[in-house]
């Protein structure tokens, strides 16, 4: 870990200190002063972060995004950060609370542990995409009916699970649906609640 | 006065938002140019920082700034620094950054803001620091002899005859523990901060108090508090750890006003071990005193509790004890040890849930002693009003709760012989408790706007952390005005509204409740001088008149009609003791060979006034179980004292309760109104509803094995080796 940082922390000096040298050759043979005025306002940073991005194309929600990254961000710091989509919410960055749960290609992830970058060509659906336009999807109606839910932090991430736990097969008993739900977690205690919503969704048996 | 009727169950008002993902929580709201706050921690627990290396960080890309003891902007209302005179330990106050002091593990030494998280976490990473350790202590039991008396909790003795616990035929003395437990809502804490000149501060805070938030911040920068907004409507779980604003919150906004810039901070969850509050590590000592047929003639019960050396935390762990039941002696102390710890705060159930496993634990094991059923021991034992304040409740349907409960989990059918029944290879156990908190109501304000259009807007400064504050307040306002449910909004979570307390203590409904009681109840009294009335659902002309809302308004010149109530309780709470009562059984499977503890059922009845929104307060009580169960089994902060570091500071190693882990979870209500705690006849629910219930579950083990296991979580090494 330690040899890591160093590298990186090399590496991040050296990549300044070389744009830095290079306006500084560019100015002492041009005009200097507009150009260490640009370093001074930043310029090369602009330039940095447009060599450390890449560029992602994936469908959220139907909708095609296109945006340029860094390799390093997370598919929900981007969701959250950048495309605003903050339904899906951050409650560990470690994969173990299931906040932070999307569809990709139909099957649960937990966003906080998928690279965005390897959503590329993809498709993402998260909570803001699983309504039908103003008509709710039966999950939702099921956790509103049933009261799946308190402070409601958690509840996107339930939901987007709950989904797929149907989908998946995994919701034949009570019983059943408590394993494939354990990865959701809900401190304000709703966990009986989201059971009967998911029991309810299934044996209704309208497509989720 | 008053509402009589039983409430109907009601969706949550603010239910769509929240399963559409719309609610927007303190994180989530755009503010154009935010930046991003990575905090550093400490790696020892006690000493100083003898050098901090910021250099790289500051030059890594889209850094603006890194704030250390060395450069961090003054805080006008920490300038005042010195001891904290009322700790027994006089231990020096933590101002965050202030000096190079290191008081505990994971305390921040240094805020770093760039343009981007990632570049934040990056050059978080590239922060080093050597340190001047010192000897610390973070280990309670080893620091017993520095148990002090806390300044705001003094001792509590009834009865001429206070060895009666130490000389009665049957005795029982035993001792108690109950582990740090973290809240861990599941939103990450945090505020989002910017200033608008020097004297305008603006956050999005994740809090349980957004006028003590207000005044906090206010009083920190030393700017009048109609400067500082507070926005919070959506708050992700609190369970407590949202009733201070933490010295990180201050800090940030500090940061905020120096960089002229937004500046947003998401803790980690490690962080949220350290940095804002927890459930102390308490240790318990009770000697109880009973005759031969079972009636209580002595208590003795005595918690020692860890707090932070800078801060004197106090609880109430021995309260219950002091009335629950009629007993001529008994006698209380609370002590606090000080520890190079960050500062302890309320956690659900706070106090109780800690003293309750204790004495209802301690009464189960009386019941045994004695040879009678602990249901039987508990009704022969009842007080009928409280021994404490010699006063009578203002209402107490225990007896009641008692009979249902056990009914509902066929307690009789059981056989009350230790380790006499089994489920296949698992032994089975049931086990009761009572869970008891105070019924609070505070001062509260609200606004009512009428519009043209019929519709009715209540405002108060008030917070909801999950209990459905709103569902609750729109249907008081339903049922005081017989407007449709659509037609009334009730918002909260903003500083500019009219004051209310913060969402602590189960006293929102009461508290809140009964200003959106007054205010509608003043409203109607504003229709009735213009000739109006609610009838029907809808704001119609009076009896003999003909002009209708709209054109009532239109002659005033007026879009609406507005009022203001002030409301809060009066000598009443002076006459009564006013309590929320919780029952809890629990049916349990121990497994022999593993050790292994599951909760197999669950009833719980609530004896807390009229319920007034009967859909939420289920949830609540179903909730305060699931943390119940979580408390009794799987949770505990673990300590390495030999580095005064927690071992289990995530989710993965620290066990919040899982699907998995929770059965069916049956609710029962007595909701019969109160007389006397407010107008809705409401008591309190959320801390009840965890209150006593790991005693239920310590109980049915003991019921399933013979085996008593007093130290909190039981986990299957201890079921084992007991």
């Amino acid at each position: 870990m330690d040899d890591q940082l160093k590298n990186e922390e090399h590496t991040g000096t050296s990549r300044r200190s070389f744009l830095k040298k290079s306006s500084l050759i560019t100015a002492l043979a041009l005009t200097p002063d507009p150009v260490l005025k640009a370093a001074e306002k930043g310029v090369d940073e602009q330039i940095a972060s447009a060599i450390e991005t890449m560029p992602l194309n994936v469908m959220i929600n139907g909708v095609k995004q296109s945006v340029r990254i860094e390799p390093r961000v997370t598919l929900l710091d981007l969701l959250r950060e950048r495309l605003h989509l903050t339904g899906t919410k951050k409650g560990c960055d470690h994969g173990q609370c299931g906040a932070c749960t999307v569809h990709v290609d139909g099957e649960r992830v937990n966003s906080c542990l998928t690279l965005a970058l390897t959503t590329e060509g993809r498709e993402v659906t998260t909570i803001e995409g699983l309504a039908d336009g103003d008509n709710l999807h039966p999950m939702q109606e099921a956790f509103l009916e049933h009261d799946g839910f308190q402070c409601g932090y958690c509840t996107p991430g339930q939901i987007m699970s709950a989904v797929c736990c149907i989908r998946e097969g995994h919701a034949s008993t009570p019983e059943e649906v408590r394993e494939y739900m354990s990865g959701n977690i809900c401190r304000c205690g709703a966990y009986s609640n989201i059971v009967d919503a998911i029991m309810d969704v299934k044996q209704g048996g309208k497509k989720v | 006065m008053g509402i009589d009727k039983k409430s109907e169950p009601l969706n949550r008002v603010d239910g769509r938002a929240k399963v559409t993902g719309k609610a927007k929580y303190f994180a989530e709201f755009e503010v154009p140019g935010v930046t991003f706050c990575v905090m550093v921690t400490s790696a020892i627990t006690r000493g100083t920082v003898a050098t901090i290396n910021t250099k790289t960080a500051e030059r890594a890309p889209g850094v603006l700034a890194v704030f250390t003891h060395l450069n961090m902007p003054a805080i006008p209302g920490w300038a005042e620094q010195g001891n904290n005179s009322k700790l027994p330990s006089g231990g020096e106050k933590y101002r965050m950054l202030g000096s190079n002091k290191i008081l505990f593990n994971g305390q921040p030494i240094a805020l770093v803001i760039a343009d981007t998280l990632e570049r934040a976490q990056h050059a978080a990473s590239l922060v080093t620091a050597t340190y001047n350790k010192a000897a610390h202590n973070t280990d309670l039991l080893k620091n017993k002899e520095k148990a002090a008396m806390p300044p705001r909790l003094g001792d509590y003795s009834r009865g001429t005859d206070k060895d009666a616990h130490n000389t009665a035929p049957v005795k029982l003395k035993a001792d108690y523990t109950v582990p740090v437990e973290v809240h861990n809502p599941m939103e990450l804490a945090g505020i989002l901060a910017f200033w608008e000149g020097d004297d305008k501060l603006t956050v999005y805070a994740k809090t349980q108090g957004v006028k003590s938030t207000q005044r906090t911040l206010a009083s920190a920068f030393k700017i009048d508090e109609k400067n500082v907004q507070v926005h919070s409507e959506f708050v992700g779980g609190g369970f407590g750890m949202g009733l201070r604003t933490w010295p990180q919150e201050v800090a940030v906004a500090a940061a905020a006003l120096k960089l002229k810039k937004p500046v947003k901070l998401v803790m980690t969850r490690e962080q949220m071990f350290t940095l804002v509050g927890y459930r102390p590590y308490t240790i318990q000592h009770i000697s109880m005193g009973a005759t031969q047929d079972g009636q209580l003639t002595g208590i003795y019960h005595e918690a020692t509790a860890e707090t932070a050396s800078y801060d004197d935390f106090t609880e109430g762990a021995v309260s219950m004890t002091r009335f629950m039941y009629a007993c001529p002696n008994v006698t209380t102390k609370y002590r606090i040890v000080p520890l190079d710890r960050g500062v302890p705060i309320w956690m659900r159930g706070p106090g109780e849930a800690t003293g309750a496993f204790a004495l209802e634990s301690a009464i189960d094991e009386m019941a045994y002693k004695v040879n009678m059923d602990p249901l039987q021991f508990r009704l022969k034992n009842f007080a009928e009003t409280d021994p404490e304040r010699n006063k009578p409740f203002s209402s107490n349907n225990l007896k009641e709760a008692y009979q249902l409960g056990s009914e509902k989990i066929g307690w009789a059918k059981r056989n009350p012989a230790p380790a006499s029944m089994k489920d296949g290879e698992w032994l089975v156990g049931y086990g009761m408790s009572t869970g008891v908190f105070g019924a609070h109501r505070g001062e509260s304000t609200c606004r009512a706007q009428l519009n043209t259009d019929g519709t009715l807007v209540l405002q108060s400064a008030t917070s909801d952390i999950g209990p459905g504050t709103s569902t609750a307040m729109v249907q008081i306002a339903h049922e005081v005005t017989g407007l449709p449910i659509e037609k009334i909004r009730f918002e909260l979570g903003n500083a500019a509204f009219p004051p209310s307390g913060s969402q602590g203590g189960s006293a929102t409904v009461s508290s809140v409740g009964s200003a959106v009681y007054d205010v509608c109840t003043a409203l109607k009294g504003i229709l009735t001088e213009a000739g109006l009335t609610f009838d029907n659902g809808a704001v119609k002309p009076a009896a003999g008149k003909s002009d209708s809302l709209q054109d009532v308004l239109s002659k005033q010149n007026k879009t609406f009609f507005e009022v203001t109530k002030s409301s809060k309780g009066g000598e009443e709470q002076g006459k009564y003791s006013m309590y929320s009562f919780s029952i809890h059984f629990a049916e349990v499977r121990v497994h022999p060979g593993t050790g292994v503890v599951r909760v197999k059922r669950v009833v719980t009845v609530a004896d807390s006034g009229r319920i007034v929104s009967p859909k939420t307060a289920a949830s609540q009580m179903i909730g305060g179980v699931t943390g119940g169960i979580g408390m009794a089994l799987t949770e505990e902060g673990v300590i390495d004292h030999r580095f005064g570091r927690f071992v289990n500071n995530n989710l993965a190693d620290y066990h919040v309760p899982v699907s998995a882990d929770v059965p069916h979870i049956e609710t029962i209500f007595i909701d019969k109104p109160d007389p006397y705690t407010n107008p809705m006849g409401s008591k309190g629910m959320g801390e009840i509803a965890l209150i006593g219930f790991s005693a239920a579950v310590a109980n049915a083990v003991y019921h399933a094995t013979g085996k008593r296991i007093r130290e909190l979580p039981i986990t299957p090494d201890k079921v084992l080796s007991a």
